[in-house]
Formats: C-alpha cells, sequence, structure tokens
C-alpha cells in the first residue's frame, strides 16, 4: 500500500459488473477518488480447454480452439496449426500463406473497430459506438462472403485454408475495403478531434515503456507505450515477410509516446489502416497455386499420427502475440497443449496503469488494454446467502424440463 | 537498449555452452522459411538441468537487456514434470527475433523450481498457473495463491498431471451419467 493519508476503504469491482464486459475481479484500494492499490483475481471463466484438447485429434482441436474465444476464432486455431505443423514439418503452400494473411487482418479489423465502440460507450460516447458497429457489421460480412460464418470462422485447416479467394471475388472484397477505408477516416476524425474524448485519455492509465518491457505487455498495449513488439514483423510468419509494412508506434501521429489510453487508441486506429493496406498487398501478389498441402483428412491425421516431436505457434493476434506449444508422442492426440492469449501477458500492465488513478477512469483504463477473457463454464448461484455451482448436468436437466413444459 | 552486437543462433547455443558446460544437456537449432521470399528465422531448443536454470536465465540477459517472456508449458512425464520457458531475444528490429525455448526437468519427489519473477516480474502469472496445474512449487514467488482455478476446487488435484493427483475422478461426462439413468 501506497501514500495512504486517512483511511482507506476497499473496492471489489467484479466478478460480473456493468462497467466490465468480461468475468473478472478488482479489488481496490481507494483513498477518496484516488486509487491506491489494485488486485486483479482472474480465472472466473476458466474450461479447462488445453486439457479437453489432449483428448482430441488435432483436426478437432482446431474447432474446439475456435471456440477459445469468440473475436479471436481464427488467430487461436491457425496458432495451433502453426506449432503442429512445425512438429510434424508440413510446409504450407504460397498461396494459403497470403490467404491466412488476409483472414487474420480481416479479423484485426473487426476486433479493433469492436474495440473502439467499446472504448467510445465507456466514456459515455454512444454515437460513436453505434458508428463503430455499423462498421463492423461490413467486416462480418466480408467475413462470411469469405468463410462462410460470421463469427467462427472454420477456416483454418493445418497446411493450409479452407476456402480459397477466386478472382470473380476480388471486385467485392475490393468494394468491401473502399468502405472501410473511408468509415475509419470519419471514427479518426472524431477520436483524434474531439475533445471531450482527449480530456478522458490524455495522461490517463500511463503505461511506462520499462514497465511494458518488464511486465511482457504485447500487442497494441505495449505498442502504445512505444514498445516495437509485432510477431508479424519481428519474427515473420506466413507471407507477412513479402510484404511492405511497418510497427505502429503513437508518436508516427502525435510526435510522442506517452503510454496513455490515448495512444492506445491511436495505435489501434492506426493498425486498423494499416491492415486493410495489407490485404489489397496480398490481393495483388497473391500466386497461383494450391491452398491446402493435403487435402485428403484421413491422410493428413495418419501423418500426424506418427508425429513424435514438439512445435510452438506464434502470433500477432489483435491483443498482440497468442502463443500455443504443442507436443506430440505419436499417439495422434497432442500429449501436451499449452494455449497463451495475449491477454494473460496484459494483465498485469493494468496494475500501473491504474494506480493513482481516479475510480470513474477504471471502465476507460480496464477497456483500454481491449481485454479479452472469454466466455464462462459454469453457472455460481447464490441463494439465501449460500453459493453453490450448478454444473451441466443440473442445466442439462433443467433445460429438458422446460423444453417438455412447452410441448404440452 | 544493449543490442550493438546480436549474435547468430549457433553464436547463442556455444554462449550458453561456454558458460554451463555439460549443464545444458541437448541445444536444437530450428530453422524456417516462409512466404515467397524464403524469409528465414530461427526456434532454439535448450535442455538444461535444473540446477542451472536459474543461471541459464539470467544468461538470456547478456544478450538482450528486456528479453520477451511469452509462458511456460510444461507437462507430466510419468517419473518427472517438464517445464518449458519460452522466451524470445531481439524484438524490435524485423525478421530479427530468435525464440529460445528452455526446457527443464523436475523430479516428482521434489517438483521445486526458482522463481524468475525478480527478473521478470511479467512471469509471476505463469508461475502461480504452474503451481496449481501441476503441483511445481516455486521457491520466492511473490504470490502464493491460485490464479485460474477456483478457490472451492479440491487441494492436492492437479489439472495437467496424468497420474493418480489428476483429475480423472473429477471429470463428469454428461454422457454418460445419461446412460446409465436409462
Amino acid at each position: 500500500m501506497r501514500g495512504a493519508s486517512k483511511t482507506t476503504y476497499q473496492l471489489p469491482i467484479g466478478p460480473i459488473h456493468p462497467a466490465l464486459k468480461e468475468p473478472v475481479m478488482f479489488e481496490f484500494k481507494v483513498d477518496g477518488e484516488r486509487i491506491i492499490d489494485v488486485d486483479v483475481k482472474l480465472g472466473q471463466v476458466h474450461r479447462g480447454i488445453e486439457w479437453a484438447g489432449t483428448r482430441r485429434n488435432p483436426i478437432q482441436i482446431l474447432y474446439l480452439a475456435e471456440r477459445i474465444c469468440g473475436i479471436c476464432s481464427y488467430c487461436h486455431p491457425m496458432s495451433f496449426a502453426l506449432a503442429v505443423e512445425r512438429a510434424a514439418g508440413i510446409e504450407v503452400p504460397e498461396r494459403a500463406q497470403y490467404l491466412r494473411v488476409i483472414q487474420g487482418e480481416l479479423e484485426r479489423i473487426c476486433s479493433h473497430v469492436l474495440w473502439a465502440g467499446v472504448a467510445a460507450h465507456e466514456i459515455g460516447f454512444d454515437s460513436v459506438l453505434f458508428l463503430t458497429w455499423e462498421i463492423r457489421e461490413k467486416g462480418l460480412d466480408l467475413t462470411e462472403y469469405l468463410t462462410g460464418n460470421r463469427v467462427t470462422k472454420g477456416i483454418t485447416m493445418i497446411g493450409g485454408v479452407r476456402r480459397d479467394i477466386t478472382d470473380d471475388m476480388v471486385p467485392k472484397v475490393k468494394q468491401a475495403l473502399d468502405y472501410l477505408k473511408e468509415k475509419i477516416d470519419k471514427v479518426q476524425h472524431v477520436f483524434l478531434n474531439d475533445k471531450t474524448i482527449k480530456l478522458r485519455c490524455r495522461d490517463c492509465g500511463v503505461l511506462t515503456k520499462e514497465d511494458a518491457l518488464k511486465l511482457c505487455a504485447v500487442g497494441p498495449t505495449a505498442r502504445a507505450s512505444g514498445v516495437k513488439k509485432d510477431v508479424r514483423l519481428d519474427q515473420g510468419y506466413f507471407a507477412y515477410t513479402d510484404l511492405d509494412f511497418d510497427y505502429v508506434t503513437p508518436d508516427i501521429i502525435t510526435g510522442e509516446v506517452k503510454g496513455d489510453v490515448y495512444d492506445r487508441v491511436i495505435v489501434r486506429l492506426l493498425e486498423v489502416k494499416q491492415s486493410i493496406n495489407l490485404i489489397e498487398q496480398c490481393l495483388e501478389q497473391m500466386p497461383k497455386g494450391d491452398i491446402v498441402s493435403e487435402p485428403k483428412i484421413p491422410k493428413l491425421l495418419a501423418t500426424l499420427k506418427r508425429v513424435n516431436g514438439e512445435g510452438i505457434g506464434r502470433m500477432e493476434a489483435p491483443r498482440g502475440e497468442v502463443f500455443h506449444y504443442v507436443r506430440f508422442t505419436g499417439t495422434g492426440n497432442p500429449y501436451a497443449w499449452k494455449v497463451r492469449a495475449p491477454t494473460y501477458n496484459n494483465i498485469l500492465p493494468w496494475i500501473p496503469m491504474l494506480l493513482d488513478q481516479q475510480i470513474a477512469d477504471i471502465p476507460i483504463v480496464a477497456a483500454s488494454t481491449d481485454p479479452c477473457m472469454s466466455c464462462t463454464n459454469r453457472v455460481a448461484i447464490i441463494s439465501n446467502n449460500k453459493r453453490y455451482i450448478m454444473n451441466s448436468e443440473e442445466l442439462h436437466r433443467l433445460s429438458i424440463e422446460k423444453t417438455r413444459r412447452l410441448s404440452i | 537498449m544493449i543490442r550493438d552486437k546480436q549474435l547468430k543462433p549457433e553464436e547463442i547455443v556455444q554462449s550458453f555452452k561456454d558458460a554451463f558446460t555439460t549443464n545444458i544437456e541437448d541445444s536444437r537449432i530450428e530453422r524456417r522459411v516462409t512466404g515467397i521470399k524464403k524469409a528465414g528465422f530461427t526456434i532454439i531448443w535448450l535442455r538444461v538441468k535444473r540446477e542451472s536454470f536459474k543461471d541459464v536465465v539470467k544468461h538470456i540477459f547478456t544478450f538482450d537487456e528486456y528479453p520477451h517472456f511469452a509462458v511456460t508449458s510444461g507437462y507430466d512425464m510419468n517419473e518427472n514434470i517438464e517445464l518449458v520457458y519460452h522466451f524470445s531475444i531481439y524484438h524490435g528490429s524485423r525478421g530479427r527475433e530468435i525464440s529460445l525455448n528452455i526446457t527443464v526437468t523436475l523430479p516428482k519427489n521434489d517438483p521445486s523450481i526458482d522463481t524468475i519473477t525478480d527478473l521478470l516480474p511479467g512471469a509471476v502469472i505463469s508461475e502461480q498457473e504452474k503451481q496449481e496445474m501441476l503441483g511445481v512449487i516455486v521457491k520466492g514467488i511473490p504470490k502464493n495463491q491460485r490464479v485460474f482455478i477456483s478457490d472451492d476446487f479440491p487441494e492436492g488435484v492437479y489439472p495437467w498431471r496424468k497420474d493418480e493427483t489428476g483429475p480423472d475422478k473429477h471429470v463428469r461426462n454428461l454422457h454418460k451419467e445419461e446412460d446409465k439413468k436409462t
């Protein structure tokens, strides 16, 4: 506890709270309006997905990994596929590497635009929420056009992707990109020129470069503090090494790095434009060829069954580095699977960001790292001051009973 | 940052071998290429003895003042527990980052390892997770509490273990429960 003057108070926020979009628990120690100590409690949503993965084969895991996070439903299975490909020595066709970039960048656009709306909502600027989500709708339409799905995309395959972008599809993709470009300019104008946004976000929730490095922050949270970490550039994968782009830091626009909420806004908005540009580059340069190295799934599974080794898959997800480790021992199912989502590394930076801030700034500071806790696995019920957990069996029973009641 | 001289992967491995000799049990350099231009990148795998583990991590700081730490993976290998620490060095310059994975074996009768949070404060959540998921004891951990598992989960059960302390008897399969009833 630092700088406690008179009486301090405990202020719990969460696990479920209107200011938080997903379940996480904060315990604040406050002195008046000022936050003097913070503790973060995680695990409200742990579902044991890694454990479940060791009971499935790699193809089944693609669809399980897709359900780790509804927003990063491409990064997780793809990062897992990268780890498996490296463990098994599978080469990915060049065209598939470009298609993988396009899907990754489209996901980043949808995610950052969604976040911009949430951030605006947190400071009470709801007209911007509607503007951004209107844009996101177009992003989701494009996702649906390219993958057949809007959220869980089902596009990943070990050794490539499942759907091609044919020449006759390109004009429609370009049309959607032009729409996004025009609208993003409008959002950028609002965020960068509106006085209220500047007053709420400037010098608020500062993360110093030193802290960002020591706490191993990743993604826009790190880059907004001037740390040049971006897996797409640091250790290029897919076709990123062929494309022309650079690290996005806030000084590109403002000439300085402050590491505050405002800088994190700038970085994400610039990255949306960068992503549109990357997709355009891919459409220009994409070579002809196969989209997957082995289209026959039983044959692919037979190959994977013989794999004895380990591999890592790293990707730059919208929130930062996503990391998958997989180890095979020749049984088909992975012996071990470790998933590390970007928010895992961006939890600790919350503490220096929130210290000495005002209580009213908690929602926007917490939202500024774009946290993603993923969805819940159990229902905790509190009745007569007693807490108990309802398991899936009971829920299933209740569900059946309700259906029966309805059908009578 | 001390980045005046970036070492090649072979030089990095050699540097570890010079400093720790036989305590580096195994080393492997994995090279990959990507894209049309076939740009290359490197992943280094080291297997080190537990006695030297902390010093090996300290040694990484001689290459890069602020190495990136992703996470620690871990799994149960019958008699032992193996942990894989995933680092990377030289971020911030395009195509130069090298991944560095350090594997260390802990016997199940003494599954303890030193904390690295004094070197990298960002590692604390990962260390908490290894304690609750694998029953590893991290010596000097600054926050000795559960992180992802809820407080009402039984003590002495470790979800990633494959032995009798594993989660198997706590697993309930909905379809099997349904079968029993009929």
